[in-house]
C-alpha cells in the first residue's frame, strides 16, 4: 500500500516536473540513477554478508543479542555499534528490517538506526574541521543520548 | 561474466573519467568523489566468490542464502524507484542558495523551519553534510540553524523517511520522526550553549581561517 503511495507520488512529481522544466527533471532523473548508483556496492556488500548470517546464526541467537529481552545491555551495544559504524540510510533499514524479521527488538534497533544516523565517531576529523572539537563533541555526545530516549519511547510504542 | 571481467579489468580508466563528470556535476557534495570501479565493487566481488564456493561445498547453507539475497532484493527494487525519483526531484528544485539567506542571526522560527527544510531536502550522507555546513556559516547562518540543518539532514531526509516506513513500518517511522522534530532542535540548543559566544567566535573564525588556505 505504502509502496503504491510512493509510486503515485514519484509519478506525480515527474509530471509536473516534466511540465515545468525539462532539463530540470532530465537533471533530477541522473540524480536519482547516480545517487542509486553511489549506494549500490555497499547494498550488494550487505546483502550478501546479512543472506549469509542470516543462514548460519539461528533467530535464537540474534534474539539473544538484539532481542527486546536484551534489555538495556541490547540497547547500549545496539547504540555503540551504531555510533561507530558507517552506513547509508538506503543500506541501513534493509538490515534493520531483516534483524527484526529475525527476532532484534525494536527498541535496540531504534536505538542502533538512531546513532548510526545522527552519531558519528568515525566522521568526527570531518565533523571538526566545520564544528571544532567542543562543538563535535557536544553534538555526537547529545545525540547518544537523544537515541537512547528514542529507543525507550519506542519500546513504549511498539513493546 | 566475461563482460563484468572486462568491466573491472577496465575500471581505473572508467572511473577516472566518472569522477571528473562527477565532480564537475556535484557542486553540492565536495566529499562524494567516485572511487574506482574495482575499489568500489571489489569486496562484492570477493564476496560473491567466497559466496558461490561455499554454497557449492554447503549446499544447504548456500540455498538458504540464496533465497535470502534474492528476496531482499524484490523488496529492495520495488521500493527504490520512486524514492530515488524524489530524492532526485528535491535535489534540483529545492533553491538552496536562496533558502541559506534566511536562516542567519534573528530569522527565529522561519529560520529553524528553513533549516529543517534544508536538511530534509537533501541527498547523501552526513559526511557530505559538513562542507555545506561550512558556506552555510560563511553566508551567515546562525550556529543554531546549522545544527538543525545538520541534524535534519542525518535524520529527516524525506525520501529515506519514505524508505524507513516502508521497512521498518509506519509506526516505528512517525515515533522516530515525532521525537526528531522535537530533539534535532534541543541537540542543536544544547550545543550552542554548550560552547557558548567564544566557541561560536571560535567555529566562524575556523572556517574563514579554512577559506583563506
Amino acid at each position: 500500500m505504502f509502496t503504491y503511495i510512493l509510486y503515485a507520488l514519484a509519478i506525480v512529481g515527474l509530471a509536473v516536473s516534466f511540465f515545468k522544466d525539462r532539463k530540470k527533471t532530465k537533471a533530477a532523473l541522473m540524480k536519482a540513477w547516480k545517487a542509486f548508483e553511489n549506494i549500490l556496492p555497499q547494498l550488494l556488500t550487505v546483502f550478501l554478508i546479512l543472506a549469509f548470517a542470516l543462514a548460519i546464526f539461528k533467530p535464537e541467537t540474534i534474539q539473544t543479542l538484539l532481542g527486546s529481552e536484551s534489555g538495556v545491555l541490547g540497547i547500549l551495544g545496539a547504540a555503540l555499534i551504531g555510533s561507530v559504524t558507517l552506513m547509508p540510510g538506503f543500506v541501513a533499514f534493509p538490515l534493520a528490517a531483516a534483524l527484526l524479521k529475525s527476532g532484534a527488538g525494536y527498541m535496540q534497533l531504534a536505538a542502533f538506526v538512531s546513532t548510526l544516523m545522527m552519531v558519528g565517531i568515525i566522521t568526527i576529523p570531518v565533523e571538526k574541521k566545520t564544528f571544532g572539537m567542543k562543538a563535535t563533541i557536544a553534538r555526537n555526545a547529545s545525540a547518544f543520548v537523544f537515541s537512547l530516549v528514542v529507543a525507550v519511547v519506542m519500546g513504549v510504542a511498539l513493546g | 561474466m566475461s563482460e563484468q571481467m572486462k568491466q573491472m579489468q577496465n575500471g581505473r580508466a572508467q572511473s577516472s573519467e566518472q569522477a571528473a563528470r562527477t565532480a564537475g556535476k556535484m557542486p553540492n557534495q565536495p566529499m562524494g568523489q567516485k572511487k574506482p570501479f574495482l575499489k568500489r565493487y571489489g569486496a562484492f566481488f570477493l564476496l560473491l566468490i567466497a559466496g558461490v564456493v561455499t554454497g557449492l561445498v554447503l549446499p544447504d547453507l548456500g540455498k538458504i542464502a540464496l533465497n535470502n539475497t534474492i528476496d531482499s532484493f524484490k523488496e529492495m527494487l520495488s521500493v527504490l524507484p520512486p524514492i530515488f525519483i524524489l530524492l532526485g526531484l528535491l535535489d534540483v528544485w529545492v533553491d538552496r542558495a536562496t533558502m541559506i539567506k534566511y536562516t542567519g542571526k534573528g530569522s527565529g522560527f522561519k529560520g529553524v523551519l528553513i533549516a529543517f527544510l534544508l536538511g530534509s531536502a537533501a541527498a547523501g550522507p552526513l559526511y557530505a553534510a559538513f562542507p555545506f555546513a561550512a558556506v552555510m556559516i560563511k553566508k551567515g547562518t546562525s550556529l543554531t540553524n546549522l545544527l538543525i540543518f545538520i541534524g535534519a539532514w542525518s535524520t529527516t531526509k524525506i525520501p529515506m523517511l519514505a524508505f524507513e516506513a516502508a521497512s521498518m513500518g509506519p509506526v516505528f517511522t512517525l515515533v522516530r520522526l515525532g521525537l526528531s522534530l522535537v530533539g534535532i532542535p534541543l541537540i542543536a540548543w544544547v550545543t550552542d550553549r554548550v560552547i557558548g559566544q567564544a566557541g561560536r567566535e571560535e567555529i566562524i573564525a575556523l572556517n574563514e581561517a579554512q577559506e583563506a588556505k
